[in-house]
């Protein structure tokens, strides 16, 4: 009787302890990964091509992810909006959504499928087949080497990405608002630049690069921990995504309580 | 009396009595899995020593912890007297320096072209300008047998046998005087595993340097060493002469060395 109670509770206290374990490996590796932006010598070459990478070869699915989601954005809001004849209000709509939310997120979860895939593959494999070990003995921390340089260019890629899908996604709205709601081209613009402040932008920015940080994070983190050949790299891939889409969500409803909470 | 004390002869003669690496009472265990229960090694400088043993035998592990990439959970690891578990990170990471490595899959960096892998190490010490550093590994490849131009090619477009010696002037270039070898002939046909031994055997000898290899394959341990030693269940089980493998007198390297299934070694089957 007892065992049948005592054992769903030892499962328990095991799983928690297991979660605790990997979040403070998370976070030491995070720790050391940072430190080493911040450390000389720097792999300038090493932080381009990761940059390359992420900002330049994500741009057409960020671009297309944005207009699209500009142009919904305006076709849905018209059709609600029509009901409380609020339809002047959706150019605001728009670009306050877009700034505020769904460019950092969409963005983000875009690039998480693609580079964080890419980082706990690429990093993974070179586990598996010693080649991190292999920088060890070559005299090269793999930190400094696979994790900074990567952690660095996501964080700064990010933003930038995001400031491309927000003007897209506007251009977006704008297209269908023009185009097939009827609006004129001058007064939608007036009414998308005149309710947008600063904050809406800045505040996506913030959220774009602490993203590109959780991103290259657990692809970089994923990578390094795997193990057990082909199988173990595929799973710390998956992992990767997996872990980055639901760190970016969360994170997203923390920084939005920071930034918007009354 | 210290080294640092004694005349610069008398400091001469205790470095070269002193082994380039010894090891005592090497213990590391994963898990409840002992992996090593108490290793010990002696390699004289500029000698070259072959550990063999089965497969989990430790061999791998025993060089992974001499080269610091896993930390042992008791013993000691003295290279030229110096305990390198006691060191400093920055005076191991110059201890590390002075060490070459060739892994068993070669572990050649994908994303890097042939002439970046073999001067790795010397262009991420800025010993070399990239410029500079083609030429050297133009240099490094004759004396591996390859030509210049294979430093253009990509690791996926070698054979096995070409990677073996890319890695193999990865792990000299830097003319380490110390260097590990990692089952250095598996996977190859025995004509290219004899050109990797010779390759091997000449680099060794040109750098003056202490070798420690590990193979399964004993006709590569009798031309790749001058001593060897046979590692079984985690501990060192016999030492001596490589060209003596074939009539040893112990049990368990006459089984080994002539691949019998019946012997003191079982295989351990799990059902």
């Amino acid at each position: 009787m007892a065992a049948l109670l005592l054992d769903p509770l030892a499962a328990i206290g095991r799983a928690t302890l297991g979660a605790c374990r990997v979040a403070g490996d998370a976070a030491l590796f995070a720790l050391e990964g940072l430190s080493h932006v911040l450390r000389p010598p720097f792999h300038l070459r090493l932080f381009w091509r990761a940059f390359i990478e992420i900002a330049w070869f994500s741009l057409p699915v960020v671009a297309l992810t944005a207009i699209f989601t500009g142009m919904v954005l305006a076709l849905q809001s018209f059709t609600g909006f029509a009901r409380f004849n609020a339809q002047s209000a959706i150019a605001s709509v728009v670009v306050i959504s877009l700034t505020r939310e769904l460019g950092p997120v969409l963005a983000a979860l875009m690039v998480a499928g693609r580079i964080g895939a890419s980082f706990a593959a690429e990093i993974g494999t070179m586990r598996v087949t010693d080649q991190i070990d292999a920088l060890t003995t070559l005299s090269t921390n793999p930190m400094k080497y696979l994790v900074a340089p990567r952690l660095l260019a996501a964080i700064i890629a990010l933003p930038l990405l995001v400031l491309v899908a927000d003007v897209l996604g506007v251009m977006g709205g704008w297209l269908i608002g023009t185009l097939k709601l009827g609006f004129v081209s001058d007064a939608y613009l007036k009414s998308t630049f005149d309710y947008l402040q600063a904050q809406d932008v800045i505040s996506g920015l913030v959220k774009a690069a602490a993203f590109g940080f959780v991103i290259a994070l657990m692809g970089t983190w994923c990578g390094y921990r795997s193990k057990g050949g082909a199988q173990g790299v595929g799973g710390a891939t998956t992992s990767a995504v997996v872990a980055s889409s639901i760190l970016i969500l969360a994170l997203d409803y923390i920084l939005t309580e920071i930034f918007f909470a009354q | 009396m210290t080294e640092a004390m004694a005349a610069p002869g008398q400091a001469q003669a205790i470095a070269a009595a002193t082994p380039k690496i010894r090891v005592r009472g090497l213990c590391k265990a994963f898990g409840p899995k002992q992996v090593l229960d108490g290793v010990d090694l002696e390699v004289a400088r500029g000698h070259s020593l072959v550990i063999l043993g089965g497969s989990g035998s430790g061999k791998s592990v025993t060089i992974k912890c001499i080269l610091g990439l896993i930390q042992p959970d008791a013993g000691s690891i003295e290279i030229d007297g110096q305990d390198v578990l006691k060191m400093k990170r920055h005076d191991r990471e110059a201890m590390a320096d002075r060490i070459g490595m060739l892994f068993q899959n070669g572990a050649l960096f994908d994303s890097l072209p042939v002439w970046e892998n073999v001067c790795f190490k010397l262009l991420a010490q800025k010993r070399l300008s990239r410029a500079t550093a083609r030429d050297k590994a133009a240099e490094v490849l004759a004396q591996v047998g390859l030509a210049a131009s294979v430093g253009d090619l990509w690791p996926a477009e070698l054979s096995g046998g070409m990677q073996k010696r890319v890695a193999l002037a990865r792990a000299i270039a830097a003319q380490p005087d110390i260097i590990f070898f990692d089952e250095p002939t598996t996977g190859l046909d025995p004509i290219m595993g004899a050109v990797i031994d010779g390759l091997i055997v000449d680099c060794v000898k040109r750098l003056g340097a202490t070798a420690i290899s590990i193979t399964h394959d004993m006709a590569s341990a009798r031309r790749i060493g001058d001593s060897a030693a046979m590692i079984h269940k985690g501990r060192i089980v016999w030492t001596g002469e490589a060209r003596g493998l074939g009539h040893s007198g112990n049990a368990m390297v006459d089984q080994f060395a002539n691949g019998r299934r019946e012997g003191p070694i079982q295989m351990e089957l799990r059902r």
